[in-house]
């Protein structure tokens, strides 16, 4: 593939070394001609100098024939016209954006960017995953759709405990398409699957029904 | 009607004011506290701190009621942003935007954002100039 990385500070020279070993076709643009020069000697001619915002630039860059773009700046507001112009003046199917700022990933996500990627909710979702009492967990948001797939360990006392998932009253738009037992064991749940204590239940359903779900399946409110 | 302005430096400003002496209700965002102090003495609108993409920003600007949100700060691309979230998730119909790139430009109007192109202004003017027109 032909991917094209704006940016080269740590995250963009980082994501450019991945992929040329890979071995994928990649070109870094920065404005910065000495980042550049670094990337170069390290990694050999896949450097640009400019603005990568610009539509010369992004021209000169063979945006055209890129099969995705990388946009990984530390502003927000330069990503964002990077992935827009990219994706609407050369039709590149692959917008990956940095979000540096979390109240900017709604703007990000109202504008289609393929993939905005924000540092701070990775932390977040990490932080959720490490709090042993945390009654739901992100796993997955399924891009071009509201669905995201969440994780709940079912605690003691939790009102689904020894239901059968029949018996459970699922909100809207959710369903339950896999069941890890205590002894490790993987199900994918029929409507006779009896719900264990500790028990780890993947669901899919889309954040208004979040809550229900959780108070359903953990009890916690 | 409501206008909310993004940038107070020359060109904020001066529209701006020219609004506000029509007698329109306007509210001016910067990042820059200071560069307020240099708008006329007779200007009534609301002055507003703080990032003029960020949504909250402009929400206390009043973006959420305004009929016009104008983004006439320096860089392209935070114009086109706060032009962007104005439109989008605010909800402004006709949104202003200073874009300086021309094929940029172009293309944030496809988009929806009323761009206003300085370079082939100028460049226009520069060329009537030259022959004495």
């Amino acid at each position: 593939m032909y991917i094209i990385v704006v940016g080269c500070g740590n995250v963009g020279a980082a994501t450019a070394r991945e992929l040329v070993a890979s071995g994928h076709e990649v070109l870094v643009i920065d404005r910065d001609s000495e980042a550049i020069r670094d990337i170069t000697e390290e990694l050999g001619e896949i450097g640009l100098t400019g603005d990568g915002a610009e539509v010369q630039i992004q021209s000169r860059a063979g945006m055209e024939r890129a099969d995705m773009v990388v946009a990984s700046t530390g502003r927000d507001e330069v990503n964002l016209a990077v992935s827009q112009v990219a994706k609407h003046h050369f039709k590149v199917p692959m917008t990956i954006a940095r979000v540096n700022d979390p109240r900017n990933e709604e703007i990000f996500h109202a504008l289609g960017i393929d993939a905005p990627v924000s540092a701070t909710q990775a932390i977040l979702a990490q932080v959720e995953q490490e709090l042993p009492s945390h009654p739901l967990i992100h796993l997955l948001e399924f891009h071009g759709s509201d669905f995201e797939l969440v994780e709940v360990v079912v605690p003691e006392h939790a009102p689904s405990v020894g239901m059968r998932v029949g018996d459970l009253e699922l909100p809207p738009r959710s369903l339950l398409p896999l069941i890890v037992h205590p002894d490790g064991s993987p199900v994918v749940p029929d409507s006779d699957t009896m719900i264990e204590v500790g028990a780890v239940v993947l669901a899919v359903t889309v954040p208004e029904h979040e809550a229900a779900l959780r108070r359903i399946l953990s009890g916690v409110d | 009607m409501k206008f909310v302005i993004m940038g107070c430096g020359r060109l904020g400003r001066t529209v701006a004011e020219q609004l506000d002496s029509e007698g329109h209700e306007v509210a001016i965002i910067d990042l820059n506290e200071s560069v307020f102090s240099l708008l006329s003495p007779d200007f009534g609108g609301a002055t507003v701190l703080g990032t003029g993409v960020d949504k909250e920003v402009q929400r206390q600007a009043g973006a959420a009621e305004a009929d016009v949100f104008m983004a006439l700060a320096q860089g392209d691309n935070r114009n086109a942003m706060a032009a962007q979230v104005a439109k989008h998730l605010h909800g402004v119909d006709r949104v202003v935007a200073r874009i300086f790139d021309t094929p940029r430009a172009e293309m944030y109007r496809e988009m929806g954002v009323d761009a206003v192109n300085p370079t082939s202004i100028v460049a226009d003017l520069v060329h009537e100039a030259a022959f004495g027109r």
